[in-house]
């Protein structure tokens, strides 16, 4: 039995514990509450909802860990997204065959590293602030985005784009199996590569970093190029599922990608954080507000839980923690 | 005065910006460099400034705050609701229910930081999504238009025309925001409230060993917030003459990049008035300019984004090379 | 048994200050065990004891920052208290200037020093004009000036330090906690500071030293209190007391030293310098280093020593000069290029750039052989583990877990983990950084059997402490480096402790 415990913290580690209780606690209400909360419709719903806001947060992810935080996501997103939307328009639009959208989504996925880029080597070369750099980033790219849109939506996309959004590949929702590969790429990546080894050490501390012969500035760059990149993904699929681009598609989940990796158990300070616990975060999130939305709220009272189920959280720890040091602190 | 310059380094630079940006405006658009347009400047820009010498104040404190632009509406709502209670009011009663709630509002975030230890940009993300969320639920997104007469109506205290047959006025938005950055000057310069603020913002911890009360700094920096969200937001509803609940959100973002530009630090310890303000003015000329000009509305962010990237890639750069120390204790973070 | 020995050293002078029974438990853990201490009016009292040994602990009860247990009684100036405030403490005269100062850098210089005029519960308007003007007295008391309306963090570390004391005597001070003031400071600087504290003493504030310079004690105090582990050891006149004698009170472990030196001159160079210059921090230094060899660098504070070291591992660049490798020049354009031509570098300060403390035990000590557990281009969880495993044993580290914290070791134990950190690498050559700051006494001599022991294997060893007796008894050469340059070298066979000694601190 001790065993399967010990396993179980290795493997999720105790980032788990706040994840893992909301969503028991949200199974168990809601299933309490409404007997079809517990059906293939919900966890249908879910599927569908998940993998944009989930995309984002796997964008937001890597910034945090490293103790900066990447607030130009969602334009970044609308940017790619732009990218795919021309070059397809620029290969005829409705009749646009799939070398365009390969194309598209290439050009887009550099587009979106490229932003990242950017703000990647003014943050390791000047030690600005992340916040600002990437709030600078984000101001620039919404007001770039309404420029070249002049504020409307570009649409008109060939239909092959449509199950990207909407299909489904053996009853699995084409979009959740693009987000659920992301999951496991940004998985393999935190646990088992170098960059991702360095990226908690950054978050941690830089400097100590850079002593141990670690270059931490390139660091920084791959990981907001990265954070560009899967805001690409995220752009991609939302241009698929809305059939149209706007400057402005999904800009109320920016807070709420941050709101997902706190609830997760990264530290809001860089360093420590995985990526399992995040999505069973953002599972949690979803089924409240399928959950809600069954006993007849909306999205909005749905916004107003998530707020209060991360303060939740955070005072479940603070009083966690008080009661572990109290029985476990040995030694000073 | 040099050694102004040296203290003061972000608002002389500002300054010097902003003397150069209107020098080329000047001769480059008819209209720029008039007494009318000025005023025009700081009327729009009055809400902004009230908002950001209240955020200034919990940036000294080391905190951030994300969730006073919606708690803003959430006074606007509440503000109007409580009007038609008591049948109407005017500007006193308005102003002290809408500075309650808003400091109301405030204790919240501060209450979940020091009772809880919560990190401020948590808690205050959670407190936005509860904020808006709660706003949004209850109105169901609808906006009010019958406000007080009092409320909607014009208020100008003093107008003039000028030879060229443009209009100097200062109305109560103006006023309004006047008083609250003097106040909020004298709060963190001129009491000794003020200077703890700072010095906790500064090191926390030497604060503590001294015996100020960790506790009081943070319902007094994010009262202040509250206290200017809930007056900016009254303003606000008065200068749109209406009250949409969404109208606000995302204006948080806008003001921190403009009180941060005007030299707070994320972290605490630094920031003053002056720079704040002239970091929204900054903008605000710099926007007005570009319409002067006659560019696209549309590339108004573009370049505002892309000034405030370069003005924050700058003026890292310059204080990395002459005081490496702070660039060390940067990195924790 | 300890009230004999408070009987013995003190004398028929009622004391200032005198604690009685004061316990204090820190999540189950007991920091201080029926602690007394006293304090005369005037005198210079040092307080010793290891890392960890509870001297912080008691001078936050002393100023109020934390509550004793119940039963305690602490009696000053003839008032008896339960426990202390800071306010009360203040208003009482009693002063800190603690470790890392608590100044704030952001305000101005008169701020800092008059920073009791701002506190107070309720709001009241500022008074820069007096501000000011008890800045300037306080400074001037101290006989500096300093542009009070300057941030203070436009001055450099010794100015601060000025500054933590100004403001300790504004207000009447009539007790001082210095706790390791001279931590930071150069030697010249440390003899204006200890000229201070004796006027302070000669105009009747007591002061109570806390410090890990044993000589620096020795010199300036009266009497000497004793702690280790939390419980009184005894209380000691300074006269007739030897630093060994400390470090046996302090550690209870007798220590006997010799020389270790041998020479070396049969192997091969690996490490050549030849004029090595970056203006202002060194100048023209050439040095060699042996197979097995340990060469030592000593010197004062500020003498260029890490800026050299630095150099050495790629991460400072030299503006003229040659570094040659086992006889190859090499030009290294980052530390990645140093340490892959093996040079490895442990870092005087261990707590922010030497290990990352809130991280593994595991993950610190692979960070820079990150390729040695790769298994087909991903890192081996199991690799990893065998490689920590390894060294942990090799180095003897007294470790819980591999996943545990860095920083929940002590500082001997995170000192071994920094070292196989380095030695994982493979290095040809170790440069050894202040090694022992922050580790017990009683550890020290553990890191230098290692030490010792890795010489014998060959490898070349770099050791640069400011404390002359470490580098004369465990290398095989001694340089002295003063101003940037190599000014002698001594064999520790040939030349005696105090010779050295004499050069360095002169």
């Amino acid at each position: 039995m001790s065993t399967i415990v010990e396993r179980v913290k290795t493997l999720f580690g105790p980032e788990m514990a706040g994840p893992g209780l909301a969503f028991l606690a949200v199974v168990l209400t809601f299933g309490i509450a409404s007997p079809q909360f517990l059906s293939v419709a919900t966890f249908g719903s879910v599927a569908f909802q998940l993998p944009e806001l989930g995309l984002l947060t796997l964008a937001m992810l890597l910034p945090i860990l490293t103790g900066g935080l990447n607030l130009a996501i969602t334009f970044t997103a609308n940017i790619a997204g732009l990218t795919l939307a021309w070059v397809l328009q620029a290969n005829g639009g409705v009749d646009a065959g799939p070398g365009a959208f390969v194309l598209g989504s290439v050009l887009a996925l550099l587009v979106g590293a490229a932003s990242g880029v950017i703000m990647g080597l003014v943050i390791a070369f000047t030690r600005a602030h992340p916040i600002l750099v990437s709030l600078s980033m984000m101001i620039f790219l919404r007001g770039l985005g309404e420029f070249l849109t002049r504020g409307g939506d570009v649409s008109g996309f060939p239909a092959f784009l449509g199950p990207l959004g909407h299909g489904s590949l053996l009853g699995v929702p084409i979009p959740l199996i693009v987000f659920i590969a992301c999951v496991f790429a940004w998985n393999l990546l935190l646990s088992r590569s170098k960059l991702g080894f360095n990226t908690y050490m950054i978050g941690s501390n830089l400097d100590a970093t850079r002593y141990s012969g670690i270059n931490t500035r390139k660091v920084i760059v791959l990981v907001y190029a990265r954070s560009g990149a899967m805001c690409a993904i995220a752009g991609i699929i939302m241009l698929a599922r809305f059939n149209s681009v706007r400057i402005g598609h999904g800009e109320s989940y920016l807070l709420i990608t941050v709101l997902a990796c706190f609830l997760g158990g990264v530290n809001p300070f860089g360093g420590f954080g995985r990526v399992i616990p995040v999505f069973v975060a953002l599972v949690v999130l979803q089924l409240l507000s399928s959950g809600l939305n069954l006993v007849g709220a909306n999205q909005h009272l749905a916004t107003a839980v998530w707020g209060l189920l991360l303060a939740g959280v955070m005072v479940l720890r603070f009083v966690a923690t008080k009661f572990k040091i109290s029985f476990v602190r040995k030694e000073t | 005065m040099r050694s102004f310059a040296r203290t003061h380094a972000t608002e002389v630079s500002l300054l010097a910006v902003i003397i150069a940006i209107s020098a080329v405006l000047s001769v480059s658009t008819a209209n720029f460099f008039s007494l009318g347009n000025a005023f025009d400047l700081l009327n729009i820009s009055s809400v902004n400034i009230i908002f950001a010498v209240g955020l200034l104040v919990v940036l000294i404190a080391g905190g951030i705050d994300i969730s006073f632009a919606v708690a803003a509406s959430v006074v606007q709502y509440g503000t109007a609701i409580a009007l038609g209670w008591i049948g109407g009011g005017g500007w006193i009663s308005g102003l002290l229910i809408a500075g309650s709630i808003g400091i109301l509002l405030g204790a919240i975030n501060a209450f979940l930081i020091h009772r809880f230890k919560v990190i401020s940009i948590v808690a205050t993300i959670s407190t936005f999504n509860i904020y808006f969320g709660l706003l949004m639920f209850f109105t169901k997104g609808v906006s009010i238009y019958d406000l007080p007469d009092w409320l909607t109506d014009r208020v100008i205290l003093f107008e003039h025309e000028m030879p060229d047959g443009t209009w100097i006025e200062i109305t109560l938005p103006v006023l309004v925001m006047v008083i609250c950055v003097i106040a909020t000057w004298v709060l963190i310069t001129r009491t000794t409230t003020g200077r703890q603020l700072y010095a906790f913002g500064d090191n926390p911890e030497g604060a503590r060993r001294f015996g100020i009360n960790i506790g009081a700094m943070q319902f007094i920096a994010f009262g202040w917030l509250g206290l200017m969200a809930g007056i900016g937001g009254l303003i606000q509803a008065h200068y749109a003459q209406e009250v949409v609940p969404n109208a606000l959100y995302g204006r948080e973002l806008d003001v921190l990049a403009a009180v941060v530009l005007g030299g707070a630090r994320l972290g605490g310890g630094r920031g003053s008035v002056l720079g704040c303000v002239l970091g929204v003015l900054l903008i605000s000329i710099t926007q007005n300019g570009l319409n002067l000009m006659g560019v696209s509305p549309f590339a108004f962010k573009m370049i505002i984004g892309a000034i405030i990237l370069a003005a924050i890639t700058l003026s890292n750069t310059n204080i990395e090379r002459l005081l490496p120390f702070i660039a060390q204790k940067g990195a924790g973070r | 048994m300890f009230m004999h020995q408070l009987a013995t050293a003190g004398g028929s002078e009622k004391p200032l200050l005198s604690l009685r029974d004061i316990n204090m438990t820190f999540g189950g853990v007991r920091a201080l065990k029926n602690v007394s201490f006293d304090v005369r009016p005037g005198e210079v009292h040092c307080l010793a004891g290891e890392n960890g040994c509870g001297k912080s602990t008691l001078i936050k009860i002393i100023t109020g920052v934390y509550r004793p247990a119940d039963g305690a009684s602490i009696e000053y100036d003839g008032e008896t208290y339960s426990h202390m405030s800071p306010v009360t403490a203040q208003d009482r005269g009693i002063q800190v200037i603690w470790q890392d100062l608590a100044l704030f850098p952001e305000m101005s210089v008169a701020e800092n020093i008059a920073f009791q005029t701002v506190l107070g519960r309720w709001p009241k308007l500022v008074d820069y004009g007096r501000m000011r003007q008890i800045a300037k007295d306080a400074l001037a008391r101290l006989g500096v000036t300093l542009d009070v309306d300057l941030p203070l963090k436009e001055y450099a570390i010794a100015q601060r330090q000025i500054v933590a004391i100004a403001r300790a005597l504004v207000g009447e001070a009539r007790l001082v906690f210095m706790d390791e003031p001279t931590a930071s400071l150069t030697q010249s600087e440390t003899d204006h500071l200890l000229d201070i504290v004796r006027g302070l003493s000669a105009s009747g504030v007591a002061v109570v030293f806390v410090s890990h310079r044993l000589a620096e004690v020795l010199e300036i105090s009266s009497r000497i209190t004793v702690l280790r582990d939390g419980a009184l050891v005894g209380v000691y006149p300074a006269s007739g007391m030897t630093q060994s004698r400390i470090t046996e009170l302090m550690t209870g472990k007798t220590f006997d030293q010799r020389v270790r030196a041998k020479s070396r001159d049969d192997q091969p160079i690996v490490l050549e310098v030849k004029g090595l210059s970056r203006p202002g921090q060194f100048e023209d230094v050439s040095l060699t280093v042996r197979r097995g060899e340990t060469l030592g660098i000593t010197g004062l504070l500020g003498a260029g020593r890490t800026e050299l070291a630095l150099t050495l591992f790629g991460m400072l660049k030299p503006t003229s000069g040659t570094i040659a490798l086992e006889g190859r020049q090499v030009r290294f354009s980052s530390n990645r290029d140093a340490i892959r031509a093996g040079v490895a570098y442990l870092s005087e300060d261990r707590l922010s750039l030497g290990l990352i403390q809130p991280q593994s035990i595991a993950d610190n000590l692979v960070i820079s052989s990150l390729d040695k557990i790769l298994a087909g281009g991903l890192l081996s969880d199991e690799r990893k583990g065998g490689l920590v495993g390894r060294w942990i044993a090799d180095l003897g580290v007294k470790i819980g877990l591999q996943q545990d914290a860095i920083s929940t070791l002590s500082g001997g134990n995170q000192q071994r983990v920094a070292i196989a950190k380095w030695l994982a690498t493979d290095p040809k050559l170790l440069i050894l950084d202040a090694p022992t700051v922050g580790v017990d006494v009683g550890a020290r001599a553990g890191i230098f059997d290692i030490v010792a022991r890795l010489a014998e294997s060959g490898l070349a060893i770099i050791l640069i402490s400011d404390e002359v007796p470490e580098v004369y008894f465990n290398a095989d050469r001694v340089l002295h480096m003063a101003q940037g340059r190599i000014v002698g070298s001594y064999d520790p066979r040939a030349s005696s402790l105090a010779e050295i000694e004499g050069a360095v601190y002169a």
